[in-house]
């Protein structure tokens, strides 16, 4: 094959693994902003709180990643459960209409931020940390790519497809569907709205703990992570059309790539061309890719 | 014009009340330690954002997170234009300078987003503050080789005295604003914006300018800014904190009067300053627990209270019958 070929391949395959990561976590936000109606600014806390939950788990007591998968995610499922049930209920009963509660939310949730990251830092303090697992090269036809970054794309593509068949299949998949598209209808026909709207914030908060743990296998963590995966995730969801959970997924996945073309030619300028993206679209296309 | 009606109560005790301060605040370099003048100069910058952003976000209801940008703005014009190899122009200049540019950036930024509603433009605002910093910091390491700059040296007096000289300017524009056809156009773009805009006000036109009039004193203020901190980089310039500590200092204070977002950001301020370099990380905490505090329980701040505990305390906690005047 002639080089050009070869390098373009790379920077695509490159690509979908960083974009497994993005799909996921924009698969949570979509939840959290689409159904339960609260941008969820401390996302990437979420995700920064299982990570360092992960690398104490595999360090101190040598449990594999890959279980903790079961055991970080339902945690943070019911911390996000329990905080939708509680705080923004509250605010909720509070906002005089939706665009008050729109605006509160997204102040709470930056509080959150506040108070979840400075926890962290108070208990693993400030320096980066990283662990070793399953990092050794696999040759894909020529191209060599790091075995963890493999198995993450694996889980993620699993765990994405295995949501949306519950969404699209299950009688709480339905539910949650139908209070999407207009929850005081939804509730009028005999859906449990608060509690379902707690449990979609729960799911989005699974989301984030989920590719939190992925993510633990193969980038440093800082206290400080956190921030870059919420961005990511609200310029994936815009990019895919607010509150389309497939529309995110596939986002992820398109912004992945553009990223590795980005980092191809200029790595320090990655973050700055997914903004750029990110404003230009809502400028031109507001409800984004997929939105209807 | 009537000159009694300057003369009334109504007029007579909140203008010598905010006279008084500001005689003290101006004199206070005279009796006042270096570390009062110091930490009052950090507390009139905080003011000034938290105003400023009030300014537009508070009668249109646009949550703008674009604080951190204007600031930012101002504080590179006074790199640029102030190194510590020479002023390039004077100070004073600087800041107008420094405030302009701003306003330049918000009245761009304005005409684009302004007709964006609700969470997009918090979004695309919030955008922004990253869009800049990130190519700044490119700029700055692939273009300019640079990776912080230093910004000349201006005495602590002199600080205080344009940001006090900045604060003054800002709470007479508001002022006035409120008082003006102008305030009350915005007021009632914040109500209904449709209905407003079929009442024959430009809608677009109000919104930009006073987008722009609010970032052009964020700018000044930074450019001001600048010379205190002396060591300026995109991370310091740009900090996202400066576009959120704002409006959380301005729901604490209460947005409903003029003073409330000034006790707010004064408060907030002073616990920044005295409890930050001691306890950083349970400050952070604090603050975050105070915002969702805040924002449950306090819906119109501090300056909400008040008037409800005066009331309380006046009828003993027993009679009921005024609940609603």
């Amino acid at each position: 094959m002639p080089e050009s070929i070869v390098t373009i391949l790379d920077v695509v395959i490159g690509g979908l693994l960083l974009g497994g990561i993005y799909a996921l976590i924009a698969m949570g936000l979509s939840l959290q902003y689409g159904v339960a109606r609260v941008l969820n600014i401390a996302h990437g806390e979420f995700i920064m709180i299982a990570a360092f939950s992960t690398f104490t788990l595999y360090t101190v007591l040598g449990i594999n990643p890959l279980v903790c998968l079961a055991i970080v995610g339902p945690i943070i499922f019911i911390i996000g459960y329990a905080l939708h049930r509680t705080l923004f209920r509250q605010l909720s009963l509070k906002s005089p209409n939706p665009d008050a509660y729109a605006a509160s939310s997204i102040l709470a949730t930056f509080g959150l931020l506040f108070i979840i990251q400075n926890l962290a830092l108070m208990g693993w303090g400030a320096d980066y940390r990283a662990y070793s697992y399953l990092n050794f090269g696999v040759d894909l036809g020529g191209a060599i790519f790091s075995a963890n970054k493999l198995v993450i794309l694996g889980f993620s593509v699993g765990i994405g497809v295995a949501f949306y068949l519950f969404l699209a299949r299950s009688r709480i998949g339905k539910a949650i569907r139908s209070a999407a598209q207009d929850p005081t209808t939804a509730g009028l026909m005999g859906v449990n709205i608060n509690q379902l709207l707690a449990l979609c914030f729960g799911f989005g908060a699974l989301m984030a703990g989920l590719a939190g743990v992925l993510i633990s296998m193969r980038v440093p963590l800082n206290p400080a992570m956190g921030m870059q995966y919420t961005f990511i995730a609200i310029i994936v969801i815009v990019l895919g059309g607010l509150g389309s959970i497939p529309g995110s997924f596939i986002g992820g996945f398109i912004l992945g790539i553009i990223g590795e073309v980005v980092t191809y030619f200029d790595p320090s300028l990655s973050l700055a061309a997914y903004y750029f993206l990110f404003m230009l679209l809502l400028l031109v296309r507001p409800k984004g890719i997929f939105g209807r | 014009m009537d000159i009694t009606r300057f003369t009334s109560k109504k007029f007579l005790v909140p203008g010598i009340i905010s006279l008084v301060i500001l005689v003290l605040l101006a004199t206070m370099p005279l009796y006042g330690s270096l570390y009062s003048v110091i930490l009052l100069t950090t507390i009139l910058m905080f003011i000034i954002l938290t105003v400023s952003w009030v300014m537009f976000s508070g009668p249109t209801g646009y949550l703008s997170l674009a604080s951190s940008a204007f600031f930012g703005v101002g504080i590179y014009a006074s790199a640029l234009l102030l190194p510590n190899t020479g002023p390039v122009l004077p100070l004073l200049v600087v800041v107008f300078i420094g405030g302009i540019a701003s306003g330049l950036v918000a009245l761009g930024v304005g005409a684009l987003t302004l007709r964006l509603r609700g969470i997009y433009f918090a979004i695309f605002t919030f955008g922004l503050v990253i869009l800049i910093l990130e190519l700044l910091n490119w700029w700055e390491h692939t273009i300019s080789h640079i990776r912080g700059r230093f910004v000349m040296l201006v005495g602590n007096d002199v600080i205080f005295y344009i940001m006090l000289a900045i604060f003054v300017v800002l709470m007479l524009t508001v002022y006035l604003i409120r008082r003006s056809k102008f305030g009350l156009a915005l007021q009632s773009i914040g109500a209904n914006e449709e209905a407003a805009a079929h009442r024959g006000i430009n809608v677009t036109m109000v919104k930009v300018l006073i987008f722009a009039l609010s970032a052009f004193f964020a700018g000044a203020a930074g450019a001001i800014w600048a010379t205190k901190l002396t060591y300026i980089d995109p991370y310091v310039a740009f900090s996202v904190l400066f576009s959120f500590l704002p409006v959380l200092m301005a729901i604490f204070g209460g947005m409903g009067q003029l003073y409330g977002p000034v006790i707010g950001a004064a408060i907030f301020a002073y616990l920044q300053e005295t409890l930050q370099t001691k306890f950083p990380y349970i400050y952070m905490l604090i603050f975050g627990i105070v915002l969702v505090i805040a924002i449950l329980y306090l819906p119109n701040g501090l300056v909400g209270v008040i008037p409800r505990l005066v009331r309380r305390w006046r009828k003993g906690g027993a009679v009921k019958q005024n609940a609603n005047t």
